[in-house]
């Protein structure tokens, strides 16, 4: 599944934009370093492949339903680890841009799920562990198919953390996780099969390629682990830069620790204690504008939730506190966010006309 | 199949609304994508729970669209396309987030709009007229959250499309190669994109090919999948290295190189700063609490 | 000016996979020769060509291009003399627009910008396609990119141009205006086609290839009357040398004689 802007928060986003564009960098030093220029054609014509290659839908037995081919594995097996991330890159990248497939910020994070996991982790770690120097029928099958599920189930789960971290999305944690892995392992199974069935054709119509695509380790240069040493270090910089600059702001980040924090409090029953006194400190961040309390109403609905959870007695304290630092504004005169916000969607719309009127008359 | 050919119908349109010829799609593509960037990343900023905040940012949509002469329905429709994604994440949170925290009050006179600390997003109206309405309406977080994520979800993807459709995907390319994006992801874009329309058709004249000699316009057996998916690639690798020969003949050393001329004039200054400044804004203050704290304050 | 002479000794080719290319071929093709290289499908028509400009190194014979015998060190220098235009133009065109794509051979030469946009725009209006300047190649007709294919090649400014079935799939009127393109280049040209009525028309010389071999080397229309030799390559005579079906008139006379 891909991550949309919608449901992330800038740190996560900004986070996994350092990660994925740290490893675009390396991959790319790495195919530069490899003096084949013979790749570059080959890399670009690949991932016009994998776009092609979705178009062809076959029949999964016994479900009916249809399924087509993955992406990070076959690349992998094929081209290596290195060309194979940037290939899934461009392809996600490709996707962002014209289907609006996740979108720009996200964009990181589905590089990261969808790359990194199949090509670092499943391909090297699972499938070559597999199948070794001498590929059998077997174990081409055997590989491809626990080295796409574990792949895709990472990044399934990957998906999992940073929605959750991202805290815009409601699904708990192990509601969405009970959602998702068992969906990836099905997609999982499919990516494997469809992984196999054309690895093992190509191994017998053409070793010479599979070959090829497995005598290609890295040549000395840069290491991978350097690199990952140095991507999280990047990420971490990044994470609290992006978070300091959060917690200074009215911002997600802030939420994303505590959600993460307080996983078992958003399972229990206590919910309302949870997301009220996420909501109380969300508003010690906001600005000050045109705020409308009614007191009473406050007070009674802190009442309600200090009756089903003692603990919120301190941040109630609190919120009166913040509340009365607000300006109140008389409420006879007060007219709502709403109205304004109606007025500057019809501002916005007539900016639109005026300049189109314009450029007509121009 | 069909899918993908739309898919394909879609990209080769927004291409031709790309080779528009307006001062937006003449503008610097470094300039377009750094705006669309710092406000991609804005609108994410913004909290979980705000509403009224993000109508503002609309503005910087309909500004591209209109000048850019991009039509409407069309990104409209393309953005209606994707809504389900997001409705399907969004709608859990009405689900999970039951917690009231604002509430309408129609108790006779007056409608109350209450929100316990959120004050953006609604405040009060005057309903003087309306009379003998009574009772209250309780809205949870998760609605409130709901319809922020589907605004995001809309100030997103149109701000990604609008890039596309009046910039092009070369030029984004080429912008971002001189951000510092590293040589071999750009040419590895460019290629992509390039047999991207070669390769569909390869695959569909495969696809024709068997569908006219197995009577069947369905799906294929799943044993017949890895020898089609085998020849493709096999073709793919072929292609790829008819390529390479006719790169190497024009004099090809590893480095694809082109000439762009690209100029980060005082309009592209203007355009990024002036953007960056309005969008700050709206990120800062509400304007239209704003706009509504000001006008009830002029009787 | 002996260095657009192209002279192959006794080359041979085996394919990796144990496929014969070529077996024995040679011939000399002095500066400014038009020469037409027929065969049926499969002779080796291909293979060839990709020996010219050192893309399949034989595997016995050599090459000379120029006064340079074709090998790694001088591969360069020997592909800045000739250029090949392939024979399915989207192998060719890899670039995301047309100028870039016909600008990426000059600026390989190392030229300056501004000498490149005017290399680019020289030969794209060579070909009759300056419009297409800003048009991305998968938008374009088969005989667009063709021409974009040839534009190109002619935009390295090569001494000796090398086309491989430079007139498939284009429509009557494409091709007779490829032809009267070809006409006006002085170069030396090595055109691969089955296409023999234009080989009649731009090549004085013809080279028929069968099975890898050379199975003859002369003057175009002396070969095109040897209907054991069209046979035995699996060719035919070109129609303009055929008579007339309905009028049973002789052939057309001016091509024809
Ligand atoms: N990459 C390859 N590997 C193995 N054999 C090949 C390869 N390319 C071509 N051949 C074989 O070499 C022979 C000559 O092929 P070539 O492409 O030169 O023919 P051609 O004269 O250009 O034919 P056409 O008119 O169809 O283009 C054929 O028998 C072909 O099957
Ligand atoms: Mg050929």
């Amino acid at each position: 599944m891909h991550m949309a802007d919608a449901l992330i928060s800038p740190a996560v986003g900004g986070t996994m934009w350092a990660l994925s564009a740290g490893l675009i960098g390396y991959c790319s030093k790495k195919v530069k370093n490899e003096m084949d220029d013979q790749k570059i054609p080959l890399m670009g014509v690949m991932g016009a492949f994998i776009f092609a290659a979705q178009m062809i839908n076959f029949t999964i037995p016994v479900t009916g339903s249809s399924g087509h081919l993955g992406g990070g594995m076959i690349l992998s097996i094929l081209l290596g680890p290195h060309i194979a991330f940037l290939t899934m890159a461009s392809v996600l990248t490709v996707q962002a841009l014209f289907f609006a497939d996740g979108g720009l910020l996200a964009l990181g994070c589905n590089i990261f799920n969808l790359g990194f996991f199949p090509c670092f982790i499943a391909y090297p770690l699972i499938y070559k562990k597999i199948t070794r120097e001498n590929p059998t029928r077997n174990n081409i099958v055997s590989g491809s198919l626990i080295a796409a599920i574990l792949g895709l189930q990472a990044g399934a789960f990957a998906v999992v953390v940073e929605t959750v971290m991202s805290g815009i999305s409601e699904l708990p944690f192990s509601t969405f996780l009970m959602l998702m892995q068992p969906v990836h392992l099905a997609i999982g199974i499919v990516e494997g099969v469809t992984t196999a069935a054309v690895v093992i054709f190509i191994w017998k119509a053409r070793p010479e390629i599979l070959n090829a695509a497995a005598s290609s380790v890295p040549i000395g240069g840069i290491s991978i682990k350097n690199v990952l040493t140095g991507i999280t270090v990047a990420a971490v910089i990044t994470g609290g830069a992006l978070s300091w600059f959060a917690s200074s702001n009215p911002d997600g980040l802030e939420w994303a620790m505590f959600k993460t924090a307080g996983v078992e409090e958003l399972e229990s029953p206590h919910e309302l204690h949870a997301s009220l006194s996420k909501v109380q400190e969300k508003t010690a961040f906001l600005p000050d504008y045109g705020f409308k309390s009614d007191e009473s109403e406050l007070i009674l609905n802190e009442n309600k939730s200090t009756e089903e959870n003692g603990t919120t007695a301190a941040t109630t304290e609190d919120k009166k506190h913040q509340s009365s630092a607000w300006p109140a504004v008389d409420s006879g005169t007060s007219v709502s966010g709403l109205t304004g916000g109606l007025l500057t969607l019809t501002l916005a719309v007539a900016v639109g006309f005026i300049l189109r009127h314009k450029k007509s008359n121009a | 199949m069909a899918n993908l050919h739309n898919n394909l119908f879609d990209i080769f349109y927004m291409d031709t609304l790309a080779a528009g010829d307006t001062w937006l799609h003449r503008l610097d593509p470094r300039a377009k994508v750094l705006t669309t960037l710092i406000f991609v990343a804005t609108v994410v900023s913004c909290g979980k729970y705000e509403v009224s905040m993000l109508i503002p940012f609309i503005l910087y949509p309909v500004f591209m669209v209109t000048l850019a002469n991009l039509p409407i329905l069309y990104i409209i429709k393309k953005m209606a396309l994707l809504m389900p994604f997001a409705f399907f994440i969004g709608i859990f949170n009405p689900l999970m987030d039951k917690n009231i925290i604002a509430r309408i009050d129609l108790t006779g006179i007056v409608v109350w709009i209450e929100t316990i600390g959120l004050n953006n997003i609604m405040g009060l109206i005057d309903f003087n007229g309306l009379k003998g309405i009574t009772g209250t309406i309780d809205v949870s977080g998760g609605w409130i959250s709901f319809f922020s994520i589907m605004m995001r979800f809309c100030l997103t993807v149109g701000a990604a499309l609008i890039l596309i459709c009046t910039t092009g995907f070369d030029s984004v390319c080429m912008a971002l190669q001189r951000f510092g994006v590293p040589g071999p992801f750009i040419v590895q874009l460019m290629f992509l994109y390039r047999y991207m329309f070669v390769l569909i058709d390869e695959a569909s004249r495969m696809l024709r090919a068997r569908a006219l000699r197995t009577f069947d316009t369905g799906n294929i057996k799943h044993n017949l999948f890895g020898q089609m998916i085998g020849q493709l690639l096999l073709r793919t690798l072929d292609r790829a290295q008819r390529i390479h020969l006719a790169m190497c003949c024009r004099g090809f050393d590893g480095h694809v190189r082109m000439v762009r001329k690209m100029n980060f004039g005082m309009t592209e200054i203007l355009f990024v700063a002036g953007w960056s400044l309005v969008i700050v804004t709206f990120r800062m203050y509400n304007i239209p609490v704003k706009i509504g704290t000001l006008i009830s304050e002029i009787p | 000016m002996s260095h657009h002479i192209v002279q192959a000794e006794n080359l041979h080719y085996t394919y990796p996979d144990g496929t014969l290319g070529l077996n024995n071929i040679n011939f000399r093709i002095d500066h400014g020769e038009s020469v037409a290289l027929v065969g049926s499908n499969g002779a080796g028509k291909s293979t060839l060509l990709l020996h010219l400009i050192g893309c399949l190194t034989p595997t016995e014979g050599n090459i000379r291009i120029g006064d340079y015998p074709l090998n790694k060190k001088n591969l360069k220098a020997v592909r800045r003399s000739v250029g090949m235009v392939f024979q399915d133009p989207d192998d060719q065109l890899f670039m995301p627009t047309v100028f870039d794509d016909v600008a990426f051979g000059p600026i390989n030469l190392g030229l300056p910008d501004a000498d490149v946009e005017k290399r680019v725009m020289t030969a794209l209006e060579t070909v009759g396609v300056s419009h297409l300047a800003k048009r991305s190649p998968h938008k374009l007709s088969g005989g667009e990119k063709r021409a974009v294919a040839i534009a190109t090649v002619i935009a390295t400014t090569p001494d000796i141009l090398i086309m491989d079935e430079p007139s498939s799939n284009l429509d009557p009127g494409s091709r007779r205006r490829l032809i009267s393109l070809l006409k006006t280049f002085t170069h030396t040209k090595i055109i691969a086609t089955h296409d023999l009525d234009m080989a009649l028309e731009l090549c004085g010389r013809t080279i028929v290839l069968n099975k890898g071999e050379l199975a003859a080397d002369g003057e175009t229309k002396a070969l095109f009357h040897d209907d054991n030799l069209l046979e035995a390559s699996g060719l035919e005579k070109p129609l303009t040398m055929q008579g007339c079906p309905f009028c049973s008139k002789e052939p057309i006379p001016v091509i024809a004689k």
